[in-house]
């Protein structure tokens, strides 16, 4: 056959590039259940319409607080709302004994990035679905991937294996800061954002 | 989102030599601030990591005329053809174009110590060891600054991660520019003798631009042409004299 170097060479090729796209991600990261489930929705939807900054709050210093301590949740779930098995346990496994939600933090960066949440939210404008997309109103939350070699979540690099974002808010690399800075006029140092 | 306008600060110190009394207790309040560990049992004054070192001079005459000057050094904050910029081959290190601060990368570095070498005032360390702290003192670590690994260099960087700070305050409070009082380096705010002064050096009425423009106040090594950024005081002349070929004793 004429073309048979030919058709073995794509198939070989094509053959790398499945391992590469499909299996890769598949060793590269390990899927690790959190500890409890969370319904964004339930809290923003209509019958709460609680807005991101009731519970992820600032310090009196500007600081970002991040994810909710456990005595936040007490304020208003002290005793179970509602008779959902997620209720039940996040009551007598967290609530009671005052123990705090191991949670796995999607968006961990490095200990050298400095990133101010007050100078882009609250001096900035800039809504919170730019850069978390339609988190808050989520009803699950999604698999928390690590990668087996950083450490860090699978967001941090992007859903998207290629690192071609599907959707703008996907991944929350350095490159992504430095392009919206870029976009902006923002001249820099280093140690602007970095510590 | 409109553009952030903020003021192009140029940040400088003073020190007062006839204050410091050699005390030290910049260099442990910037080793607290700044999560440098304490020094390993093997290390010497030239491995050990101390970003602002305080070394003696003396004017060399017999008794009684003999006289000893403390020079604490941290980074001169060289403005102009920073030396260590200028070799470093990763691009580890910057001039921060809105506060004029050298900006060390650590996780850039690749350790080859071009910069140490470079650097005229010796304010560069390097990282002989991982850093290393008592059980329970881990506790104690700033959040604000990240610690360094093996094999890197570093360097004071004038507190930055409290600038920072003031930077994250300032925005929560709606303002571009941060407050004086929110920013001072932990080195200023320990001495005890008030020897040191900061500021920002394009701010005219500011006391370390004030200051800086005495007649007793200069700079080492200026003949090199760096501008750097940190200017001493003395109204010592013999201290003065030693400003451009300065030798510790």
């Amino acid at each position: 056959m004429k073309h048979r170097g030919i058709i073995f060479l794509l198939a070989g090729v094509l053959a790398a590039l499945a391992i590469g796209w499909f299996v890769f991600p598949l060793a590269l990261y390990r899927t690790e259940p959190q500890p409890i489930g969370f319904n964004h929705a339930v809290h923003t939807g209509e019958q709460n319409s609680m807005t991101c900054d009731m519970c992820h709050e600032f310090a009196e210093d500007g600081r970002f607080k991040g994810i909710p301590v456990v005595a936040k949740c007490a304020e208003c779930h002290s005793t179970a709302i509602g008779t959902t098995d997620v209720e039940k346990r996040l009551v007598e496994e967290y609530i009671t004994p005052g123990k705090e939600i191991p949670w796995m933090v999607y968006s961990r960066q490095p200990d050298n990035a400095y990133f101010s949440h007050a100078t882009h939210v609250t001096r900035g404008k800039m809504p919170c679905e730019e850069c978390h997309g339609p988190h808050g109103s989520s009803t699950t939350l999604p698999s928390f991937q690590v990668n087996r070699i950083s450490g860090y979540s699978r967001d941090v690099w992007g859903r998207d294996i290629s690192g071609i974002p599907s959707e703008p808010w996907q991944g929350m690399k350095m490159d992504r800061c430095v392009n919206c800075h870029a976009d902006r006029n923002k001249v820099d140092g280093c140690v602007a954002c970095h510590k | 989102m409109e553009q952030a306008t903020e003021k192009k600060s140029r940040f400088g110190m003073l020190i007062d030599l006839d204050r410091c009394t050699g005390c030290g207790a910049c260099m442990i309040s910037c080793a607290v601030e700044n999560n440098i560990a304490p020094a390993e049992q093997k290390a010497t004054t030239r491995t050990g990591v101390t970003w602002i070192r305080v070394s003696a001079m003396s004017n060399g005459a017999e008794f009684p005329a003999t006289d000893t000057v403390y020079v604490p050094m941290p980074c001169q904050q060289c403005e102009k053809d920073t030396p260590c910029v200028a070799v470093c081959p990763q691009n580890a290190v910057d001039v921060d174009p809105q506060t004029g601060i050298v900006g060390q990368v650590p996780q850039r570095c690749l350790g080859c110590r071009y910069c140490m070498t470079a650097c005229p005032y010796h304010a560069r360390y390097f990282d002989w060891w991982d850093p290393r702290w008592p059980e329970g003192m881990e506790q104690t670590l700033n959040p604000d600054v990240a610690p360094r690994m093996r094999g890197v260099a570093e360097k004071c960087n004038f507190c930055h991660g409290r600038l920072h700070a003031a930077r994250t305050k300032a925005a929560a409070e709606g303002r571009t520019d941060i407050a004086p009082a929110d920013y001072v380096p932990a080195c200023v705010e320990a001495c005890p003798a008030h020897a040191i002064v900061f500021g920002d050096l394009n701010d005219a009425e500011s006391e370390v631009a004030r200051g800086a423009a005495h007649p007793h106040s200069f700079r080492f090594l200026v003949k090199l042409g760096t501008e750097s950024k940190v200017y001493y005081r003395s109204e010592r002349a013999w201290v003065r004299d030693n400003a451009d070929a300065f030798r510790l004793a």
